[in-house]
């Protein structure tokens, strides 16, 4: 049997999602937000929600998810995707609602949407996309980088405190890495949240699965925050290739963002 | 026919909006337009009209939400005071980008920064010439008495719709804080979401399997592209300026020296007016009812009927003086008076700078 | 395993090479080319096609959406 008898119309078991559109990703080769782009909407697709979805984009290198997803979308001002969400959700309940933000825009400057649009409970799906960097402005710290790591603005390395590793007896500098995705679980409002990753097979349809409940929550509730933080890779900025940022993912970003359910059903998820 | 109230500016502005079928407010308590959200509240209008009232985290997150929600092709708005109007700018930037339609007060106070919490008329600049970053204008009503902030709300829905524009309400702490009577206007129905759907086809509200689907956003890469939409706003707001001037003359007919004054500043010019006719000076007050569109023609038309002089009263240290002196075109003389920093100018002061700067000894 | 063959197809123009299909393939199906697309990509492509048994593990983890994934019984 030859590859050509083979791939024929009737033998299709994987392809790209039909609510992606015909516009190449302008992600770097290797970047997790093509592929967490791709299981959105799959789940959308399957849930067969696209007519009453609407997304929420940032600021940041998925500024433009607009372009790639086939169903309706806003672009939001830096930090502000949950405000824009909270507003579309509380004006058309019956609607779908996620908003897509990467660390920056979700832990920096929107940490105060992030944190209020979670403790009011508000009924939409969050993804939380965090690569530990600033990709857009060309790799800078994020609230999320991880002590030692060098960016543009740590190139010696993120130090919490100078001297390095001091502790309390050293003077402020960087601060340490933001745990958002803990903090927001702690709150009444947040019903499922979780942290997934997408750097092989398995754990993207873990990961999908993820994404698949927090919509469904969405779907059959009236409040909750849905929230899934997917710790993701950022191989231009981490100045490594596609695969080694994927191993590079694994032995540092993981020890420090575990992956699993945090919060299901509004309980946490004892450890 | 409407009701008639006893009310506050800002709780006639409040009422109004629930009953022209406003879908949302969102706000931020600021002092002075906070019983803007606390009469809202109070109404429970959840329960009367569906109306949506949510007290944001910030002035920031209430102008987003205005934001994703005006872009969802439902009526909403927010109000706040000069410092909390600062902070709204990044929304109204993308909101003026983006062609998203809505309605905000300002209910202004004293500045700079934490300024006071007085009536002030300091923030024209800040509405009129722009406010956040980028080419933009939004329309802005300027209302003299409760009743005006009764009417904009519906005046200001219907334009912002019309042009797809976030339109201003420009108070200030002594129309906002003051009771008069109003005529308030019967309820409105809100709009179905067929009827949103038939009528706005840009908004968000899901597309349809196999049309295309929609984008809010005011991001384009493309230089060639953002030039054209910058184009095409700058026509828009032509054809505003073309539209939609509105202004009220008082005694300008014989009037040989002219008052320009808006909102509580213009109140005070008609009784200086008053004041000036009664010693046989032939004044007359141009109030501006728009101060975006800017009623330019108005003023010109005045000049070539005989008007020798304008006294632009303003709680400023002189800000739409800029605008009356353009369309002065050095035609005539125009001079700025206004008290500042929470002071609020009397008739007979006004009278005197009208005297003193303007007519001569 | 045997009761399976799959074959896979890139859309060679859109794959950016980045090789994450390369490793992540059970069966090392997968091989970057030595010829590069329109963007002077190394585009992924079945080096070993007979090894194939159509998991889509490619698929899944492919960043671009580039793959579509076949699969018969035999």
């Amino acid at each position: 049997m030859t590859v050509e008898d083979i791939i024929k119309p009737e033998n299709l078991v994987y392809e790209k999602s039909k609510l992606l559109t015909s516009k190449p990703f302008h992600y770097c080769p290797g970047c997790g937000h093509g592929t967490i782009h791709r299981i959105i909407a799959e789940v959308i697709e399957e849930l067969g929600i696209d007519e009453k979805t609407i997304g929420v984009s940032p600021v940041g290198c998925s500024v433009m998810a607009y372009d790639y997803f086939d169903v309706d979308f806003i672009e939001a001002a830096h930090g502000r995707a949950t405000a824009c969400a909270t507003g579309i959700k509380r004006v058309w309940p019956d609607k779908v609602v996620f908003s897509y933000q990467g660390d920056g825009d979700l832990a920096a400057i929107g940490t105060c949407e992030t944190i209020h649009t979670c403790n009011r409970g508000e009924n939409i799906t969050m993804i939380f996309v965090n690569n530990g960097i600033y990709g857009m402005t060309g790799g800078q710290m994020a609230p999320t980088t991880l002590e030692g790591m060098k960016t543009a603005t740590t190139p010696y390395g993120r130090k919490a405190t100078l001297p390095a590793g001091a502790g309390f007896d050293g003077i402020p500098n960087n601060g340490y890495p933001l745990h958002i995705t803990e903090l927001v679980a702690h709150l009444p409002g947040t019903k499922y949240v979780t942290r997934q990753a997408v750097y092989d097979p398995a754990h993207v349809r873990k990961a999908k699965a993820a994404i698949k409940k927090a919509f469904e929550n969405q779907i059959n509730g009236k409040s909750g925050v849905n929230f899934v933080e997917i710790v993701s890779n950022c191989n231009s900025n981490w100045k490594m290739d596609p695969v080694k940022a994927n191993q590079w993912l694994v032995e540092n970003m993981l020890p420090e963002y575990p992956l699993g359910d945090i919060k299901v059903d509004g309980k946490i998820v004892e450890k | 026919m409407g009701e008639l109230k006893l009310m506050k500016g800002n709780e006639a502005l409040a009422e109004s909006a629930i009953r022209y079928g406003c879908d949302a407010y969102f706000g931020y308590p600021i002092t002075p337009q906070s019983e803007v959200i606390e009469y809202l509240s109070e109404q429970n209008p959840y329960e009367r009209t569906g109306m949506v009232v949510l007290q944001a985290e910030s002035e920031l997150a209430a102008i987003n939400m205005v934001y994703a929600a005006g872009a969802a092709g439902k009526r909403v708005m927010t109000s706040s005071s000069s410092p909390g109007v600062c902070l709204k700018q990044e929304g109204i930037a993308y909101i003026a980008g983006a062609e998203v339609p809505c309605v905000y007060a300002d209910v202004v106070r004293g500045g700079p920064g934490l300024g006071t919490i007085q009536p002030s008329q300091a923030d024209y600049f800040q509405a009129v010439k722009g406010g956040g970053n980028g080419d933009y204008k939004n329309i802005v009503l300027a209302p003299a008495s409760v009743q005006e902030m009764a009417d904009f709300v519906a005046l200001g829905f219907d334009l912002a719709f019309k042009y797809r524009m976030a339109v201003c309400i420009l108070s200030d702490g002594a129309i906002g804080q003051m009771m008069e009577k109003v005529v308030l206007p019967e309820q409105k129905p809100r709009m179905t979401e067929e009827e949103i759907k038939a009528k706005y086809p840009w908004a968000l509200t899901g597309r349809k399997r196999g049309t295309q689907h929609r984008v809010i956003t005011s991001l384009d890469l493309d230089s060639n592209k953002m030039e054209e939409h910058n184009r095409h706003l700058q026509a828009k707001y032509k054809m505003v300026e073309e539209n939609e001037v509105r202004y009220e003359e008082i005694n300008c007919e014989d009037a040989e020296y002219v008052f320009v004054a808006y909102g509580s500043s213009a109140r005070i010019a008609q009784k200086s007016v008053q004041l000036g006719r009664e010693q046989g000076l032939k004044l007359g007050l141009l109030r501006p009812i728009t101060l975006f569109p800017y009623p330019t023609k108005a003023i010109e038309n005045l000049i070539n009927h005989g008007v020798k002089g304008f006294l632009s009263v303003e709680l400023s240290c002189g800000q739409m003086i800029e605008d009356v002196k353009l369309a002065c075109n050095g035609r005539v003389k125009a001079e700025h008076f206004g008290r500042v920093g929470g002071i609020i100018h009397t008739p007979e002061e006004v009278l005197e700078a009208m005297k003193k700067q303007i007519i001569g000894e | 395993m045997a009761g399976f063959k799959g074959a896979v197809s890139v859309d060679t123009e859109r794959c950016k090479g980045c090789g994450v299909c390369v490793v992540n393939c059970p069966m090392q199906v997968l091989g970057l080319a030595k010829e590069v697309n329109g963007k002077g990509y190394n585009y992924a492509y079945m080096a070993e096609p007979d090894k194939c048994i159509g998991c889509a593990s490619c698929g899944i983890v492919c960043p671009d959406g580039v793959i579509s994934v076949y699969k018969v019984k035999l």
